[in-house]
């Protein structure tokens, strides 16, 4: 099973980032080997539609599981199309998430946020 | 001329300013651009004339042409588009209408269809021309909407005063492209005058002409508005009172200059001043 996550920094000693879409970083988790991989998080520059990238970026590497703080609506949209389960992150660590999913303690992210666009310039 | 009265943070004034100005002024044009919450009407309940949709350009796919190249995806700047299990999926609310998807689709499976996404009512009150810009709940962007209505003919004889909407975001910028001054409204207070900055900062980058009106003024207290203006050498035009009076008339749908003589030579003065200012910037610059 792969799993990834938003992480602040490209290595173990990161934590996990409280923005899914314009977190820096995403780790990619192999649980058959393993295997911890760090790649950079492209879409955290957008001037838009960041969520939408940052999926697109986790269903073309192929992962099966997601966990993360928080996830914006048109992120899950995408996600939920290629079947990427979303699970909420229960602290900062990578480490204690991971063990958590292992032994089933991570629960299905229910809250979806509606994003943060259009929000540029403020009102009131 | 065209004048924009803008004010950064909401409710500080702008509808006010630019309702009465218009209604001073003979033979205006008001136009409500902050198309989100439209309030001018309420004040002229103008009997609507004329009524048309807005609709901005959304790309659609033709699956059977789509061989999922994605290069439309890499293309879009605003993501609105993404690549899903050999599907391609449209996010209608991102999309900014630009049409690039289009151009380098090399399969020519994208074509464009229209979404409404709101409507301008034309009419009239006494003697003023009031347009309003109205974006359906539930849209990201009104500029389209802002755009349409700023292309109006409207008879180059006309005074136009334009309500920008608040903030200093795209709207607003849409709001004063044309404009030959900004009127920018304070009020006496810090939240305001850091929005204030913003749109000082705005028409200055955007090389506007522009002069202040500062609202809600107390004769006994200070005033960090007016400490802002003297601050940075902007020039006060007008000091309207924060008085119950205007209040009231205002809280119950009125004009000021309709109701009352004393708002109505205030306004007739600020008119003056503004007309002034125009006439100064025209000699200076051109």
């Amino acid at each position: 099973m792969k799993i990834m996550i938003p992480v602040d920094e490209n290595s173990s000693q990161s934590k996990i980032c409280v923005s899914f879409g314009r977190a820096p970083y995403f780790l990619i988790y192999d649980t058959d080997s393993d295997e911890s991989k760090y790649i950079e998080n492209t879409a955290a520059e957008s001037q838009g539609g960041a969520g939408i990238k940052a999926a697109q970026i986790i269903v073309d590497n192929k992962a099966d599981v997601l966990i993360t703080p928080r996830c914006g609506e048109n992120a899950a949209e995408v996600l939920n199309a290629a079947n990427i389960k979303i699970y909420k992150s229960m602290n900062d660590s990578i480490q204690e998430n991971l063990n958590a999913i292992k032994s089933g303690e991570l629960s299905i992210l229910n809250e979806i946020h509606e994003g943060f666009h259009g929000h540029h310039g403020g009102r009131r | 001329m065209k004048i924009a009265v803008l004010s950064g943070k909401g409710g500080t004034g702008k509808t006010l300013v630019s309702v009465n100005l218009a209604c001073i002024s003979n033979d205006s044009c008001y136009i409500d651009c902050d198309v989100e919450e439209p309030n001018g009407h309420l004040f002229f309940k103008p009997e609507i004339e004329n009524r048309e949709k807005v609709t901005v350009k959304i790309p659609t796919v033709d699956f059977n042409l789509c061989n999922g190249c994605r290069k439309c995806v890499d293309f879009c700047k605003f993501n609105a588009l993404a690549y899903i299990n050999n599907k391609l999926f449209i996010f209608e609310k991102i999309c900014h209408s630009c049409g690039g998807c289009l151009i380098v689709c090399p399969q020519k499976a994208l074509t464009e269809k229209n979404k409404e996404i709101g409507e301008i009512q034309e009419g009239f009150s006494e003697n003023v021309k009031v347009i309003t810009g109205i974006m359906n709940i539930g849209e990201e962007t009104g500029v389209s909407i802002i755009k349409n209505l700023l292309s109006k003919n409207i008879d180059k004889k006309h005074h136009v005063f334009i309500d920008c909407p608040p903030g200093s975001g795209c709207s607003v910028m849409e709001s004063v492209k044309d404009a030959d001054y900004c009127l920018l409204v304070a009020e006496p207070t810090i939240f305001g005058v850091h929005n204030f900055n913003m749109i000082y900062n705005l028409v200055k980058i955007l090389n506007k002409p522009y002069g202040a009106v500062l609202n809600k003024c107390f004769n006994d207290r200070e005033n960090p508005a007016e400490e802002f203006c003297l601050n940075n050498n902007i020039k006060i035009l007008q000091k309207i009172p924060y008085d119950n009076e205007l209040a009231k008339i205002n809280s119950n749908g009125k004009i000021a200059v309709r109701e009352n003589e004393n708002y109505n030579k205030m306004f007739e003065q600020l008119l003056g001043k503004v007309k002034e200012e125009v006439r100064h910037e025209t000699t200076v610059n051109y």
